[in-house]
C-alpha cells in the first residue's frame, strides 16, 4: 500500500531524516495561505498515492502565493496516475546542489531488503542504466547492516567526502524501512544543499499490509487515509473484505483465489467476450461467497454470471451455498452459469441440484461460452430466456446448466 | 523438495480448524503424518496424531524432515523458526498474509541451513498416491492420478483446474508443486524447475504462471537447458494494469513481470505456451507424444 508524499515525509521525520518544511492544503485558498506562512518560493505538489507526479504536471513552483493558489486550483479535483488529487502539499523549496537516489525495498530476486543508490537522482530511475545504480543486499536479520564499508561504498560511488553523514542517512533509511514493514522506501531526490545539508525532497513508501497489526496505531491511521478504490461497489467490498474490481465487459464474474480468477477473466477473453469485474472468493475469504454474489449482481452492467470454482483450500461445498443463498434471494434476472470443481465439489453439486435444479458444466471452457454468449444476447425475448441456447446440454441431458430467475419470481 | 516416500511430516498449528480439517486429508493421502504440534495443546490428539508444544520436542519422539505450517501469519516466522531450530529440513508455509520481511529473515535462516522452504501462500505439494503437504485435493480422483507430468503453479486453485484437465485426458502427475502468491516465495519457478529435470519419476513440466514478479522470466534459462519439455500458461493476459489483483505478487508494474514478457521469455526458452488452461493437455501431448500412450 503507498502512501501519499506527505505521509511518507511524516514517518521519515520520525526516524531523523529531514524533510522539507510543508502543509498539506485540501482548498486553493489554504494553499495560499500555507505559501505566506511557509515563505515563498514554494512547491506545490499534488497527492496521490502513486509514482510519476513530476512527469504528470503534479508538481507545480510558485514563487509567491498568489501562483500557488493557481496551481492549487489546477491541481485540486484533478486525475494523476488513476486518482483524484484531494490535496496538495505546499513546501518550502530548498536550493539544491546536488540530487542523489536512494531506495531500500523488499527484492524478490534477492530474496533480502536491497539498498538501491545513484548518483543521478531526480529523474526516473528506471531511464538510468543499472551500471549506474548501485546495489547492495542487505540482511534483513541485522539491526544495523549499513556498516562503514556500505557507507563508504556509497559515497565513493557519487564522489561524495561526507561518508560519515551518508552513513546516518542510510541507516535512518533502513531503520524506517524495517520498523515499518515497508516494502519500499524511496527517496528521489535525495538532495544535498548548497550548505551541505541532506534533504528527503520526495518520498516514495509502500507498506506491508500484512504487517499492520503489529504496526503502531499512528502508522495504522496513516495508511488508512490513502485511497484505494475507485467505485462505491469496490468501497463496499472492501468493507467485507473482498478484493472486487469493476472492469468494462459483461460477464460477472466469481471464482476463487487470483490465479482461477484471472485465468477465468482470460478465458472470457478469448472466447470474445469481457468480464465485467475481477472479484475472488478464494483462500481464507471462502466464507465470503454470499457476499460476493450480491456485489458481483449489483453492477448494472452484468448480463450473465460466472461462477467458477476450483476449490483447493477453498471448500466448494461453502462457497457454492453462500452463492445459492445469495441467488435465492436476489432471484437475478440474469442467468447463472456454474462449474465447480475440487474440494467439497460432491456435495456442491448435489446442493445445486437440489436448491437451483442446476448442474453445473463439466468444463469450465463451456461455462464460459455460455456465459459469454448469455451476455451477448439481446435481452427482453422471453423465448430466448427460458430456454438460453448456452444451456443446452451437448449429451442432450434435460437438466439445465444454467438458471435464470425471472421466470420463477 | 519432493519428498520420498514415508518421509515423517510435522503439522505445526493442527489443533486448528484448519489444521485439522487438512490433517485429515493428508492421512487419507498416504501422508506419514508423525506428529503435531500447538504450544497451547500439547498432550491431545488430532485424527489419532500426537500433539506436541513445539517441533523439538516432538522430534525427540518421532522421525520427521518435513513441517506443514497452518500458524497464524504473524506467528509464521516465530513457527517457522521452531522448526528450523528442531531440525526440519524442509518447510511448507501455507499461511497468506505473511509479512514480506519476516518471509525473507524466514529464508535467510533456511538457507543458513541448507533447509527448502515452499511458499508462504502455497497450496502446498502432492505426490498422487503417495502424500500430500498442504491444502490441495490430493484426495479427488479426478483431480490427481499418478503419471509423469509434474504441475509447478503460483496459485493453488489454478494448478487444481490444470490438474483436473490433465487427468480428464488421461494424464496423471509426477508431483504438484503449489510455489506461492507471495512476492517472495521459498521455491521459486527456477529452482523448481532444476529439481524435476533431475525426478526420475517426471518426464514433462507444465508451469502454471500469473502476472506480476519475474519468477518466470528468471526460470527461462533453465527451461532451455532442460532436456524434459515444458507446457506453460501464464494467467493475467486480460488484468488491468498497475492493479493488484488478489495474490500480492500479482502486480505489474513498468515492462518488468506483464504476461507479455512472461509468454516471450517462456517461448524464447523453447516452451509451449497456451492460451487457456483448457490446452495444456493437447500441449502435452504435442510435445511429448510419448505421453498419449
Amino acid at each position: 500500500m503507498m502512501l501519499e508524499e506527505a505521509s511518507g515525509k511524516k514517518v521519515l521525520r520520525h526516524w531523523g531524516l529531514r524533510a522539507p518544511h510543508g502543509v498539506v492544503a485540501t482548498t486553493a485558498e489554504d494553499a495560499c495561505l500555507a505559501t505566506q506562512q511557509i515563505g515563498p518560493p514554494v512547491v506545490v505538489k499534488a497527492q496521490v498515492p502513486a509514482g510519476g507526479r513530476g512527469k504528470a504536471g503534479g508538481v507545480v513552483m510558485a514563487k509567491n502565493p498568489q501562483q500557488a493558489l493557481v496551481a492549487a486550483q489546477g491541481l485540486l479535483g484533478s486525475w494523476l496516475s488513476g486518482f483524484r488529487v484531494d490535496s496538495v502539499l505546499v513546501e518550502q523549496h530548498v536550493e539544491v546542489a546536488r540530487e542523489l537516489y536512494v531506495a531500500v525495498l523488499d527484492d524478490a530476486r534477492a530474496r533480502c531488503p536491497s539498498l538501491l543508490f545513484s548518483g543521478s537522482g531526480g529523474i526516473d530511475i528506471e531511464a538510468l542504466d543499472s551500471d549506474q545504480i548501485l546495489q547492495i543486499p542487505l540482511d534483513i536479520r541485522s539491526d544495523a547492516p549499513i556498516d562503514t564499508n556500505i557507507a563508504g561504498r556509497v559515497a565513493q560511488s557519487a564522489g561524495i567526502e561526507d561518508s560519515i553523514g551518508m552513513k546516518d542517512v542510510l541507516s535512518r533509511l533502513y531503520a524506517c524501512y524495517r520498523d515499518v514493514d515497508a516494502q519500499l522506501v524511496e527517496v528521489n531526490p535525495l538532495a544535498i544543499d548548497t550548505a551541505g545539508g541532506i534533504w528527503a525532497l520526495d518520498c516514495k513508501m509502500a507498506l506491508d499490509e500484512a504487517a499492520l497489526k503489529r504496526q503502531p496505531e499512528w502508522i495504522v491511521e496513516l495508511a488508512s487515509t490513502v485511497q484505494v478504490v475507485s467505485s462505491e461497489l469496490e468501497a463496499e467490498a472492501a468493507t467485507e473484505g473482498l478484493l472486487y474490481m469493476e472492469l468494462d465487459g459483461a460477464v460477472g464474474v466469481l471464482a476463487n483465489g487470483a490465479g482461477l480468477t484471472m485465468a477465468t477473466l482470460d478465458a472470457i477473453s478469448y472466447y470474445g467476450g469481457a468480464a465485467a469485474n475481477f472479484l475472488e472468493v478464494g483462500g481464507e475469504n471462502y466464507t465470503r461467497a454470499e457476499s460476493g454474489t450480491r456485489i458481483v449482481l449489483s453492477n448494472p452492467k452484468v448480463k450473465s454470471l460466472l461462477v467458477n470454482f476450483c476449490g483447493a483450500f477453498a471448500r466448494t461445498d461453502v462457497m457454492t451455498e453462500g452463492v445459492v443463498k445469495a441467488l435465492e434471494q436476489l432471484k437475478p434476472s440474469v442467468p447463472v452459469f456454474f462449474s465447480v470443481h475440487g474440494t467439497g465439489e460432491k456435495d456442491a453439486v448435489a446442493l445445486l441440484d437440489e436448491r437451483l435444479g442446476i448442474k453445473p458444466y463439466e468444463e469450465m471452457d463451456d461455462a464460459v461460452r455460455a456465459a459469454v454468449a448469455a451476455a451477448t444476447l439481446e435481452p427482453t425475448d422471453p423465448q430466448t430466456m427460458e430456454n438460453p441456447d448456452p444451456s443446452v446440454l451437448p449429451d442432450g441431458s434435460s437438466r439445465s446448466h444454467s438458471q435464470s430467475f425471472k421466470e420463477h419470481s | 523438495m519432493i519428498p520420498a516416500k514415508g518421509d515423517g511430516v510435522v503439522i505445526q498449528g493442527i489443533t486448528g480448524r484448519q489444521g485439522s480439517y487438512w490433517t485429515e486429508r493428508m492421512l487419507a493421502c498416504g501422508t506419514n503424518i508423525v506428529a503435531g504440534v500447538s504450544p497451547s495443546k500439547a498432550g491431545e490428539k488430532v485424527c489419532g496424531i500426537p500433539v506436541y508444544s513445539s517441533v523439538g520436542e516432538a522430534l525427540s519422539y518421532h522421525k520427521a524432515t518435513i513441517s506443514v505450517l497452518f500458524t497464524p501469519p504473524l506467528a509464521t516466522r516465530g513457527a517457522a523458526m521452531d522448526a528450523l531450530d528442531g531440525g526440519i529440513e524442509g518447510l511448507v508455509l501455507l499461511s497468506e498474509f505473511v509479512p514480506v520481511h519476516d518471509t525473507m529473515w524466514i529464508l535467510a535462516e533456511a538457507a543458513q541451513r541448507s533447509a527448502q522452504v515452499l511458499g508462504p501462500n502455497t497450496a502446498g505439494l502432492v505426490v498422487p498416491g503417495q502424500c500430500s503437504l498442504g491444502i490441495m485435493p490430493g484426495f479427488a480422483p479426478n483431480i490427481f492420478q499418478p503419471g509423469n507430468v509434474a504441475v509447478v503453479s503460483r496459485s493453488g486453485s489454478l494448478g487444481t483446474l490444470v490438474c483436473l484437465d490433465l487427468v480428464a485426458s488421461g494424464l496423471g502427475e509426477s508431483v504438484f508443486m503449489g510455489l506461492g502468491g507471495d512476492p517472495i516465495v521459498g521455491t521459486t519457478t527456477a529452482q523448481a524447475l532444476l529439481e524435476l529435470e533431475a525426478d526420475p519419476k517426471t518426464s514433462a513440466v507444465v508451469v502454471v504462471g500469473e502476472v506480476g514478479g519475474t519468477m518466470e522470466e528468471d526460470a527461462a534459462e533453465v527451461v532451455a537447458s532442460m532436456s524434459k519439455p515444458v507446457v506453460g500458461f501464464i494467467a493475467g493476459r486480460t488484468a488491468p494494469p498497475g492493479r493488484k489483483m488478489g495474490h500480492a505478487g500479482a502486480i505489474v508494474s513498468g515492462n518488468r513481470g506483464d504476461p507479455g514478457s512472461k509468454v516471450k521469455a517462456l517461448e524464447q526458452a523453447g516452451a509451449h505456451v497456451v492460451e487457456v488452461p483448457s490446452a495444456i493437455p493437447a500441449a502435452l501431448v504435442e510435445v511429448m507424444p510419448a505421453l498419449a500412450s
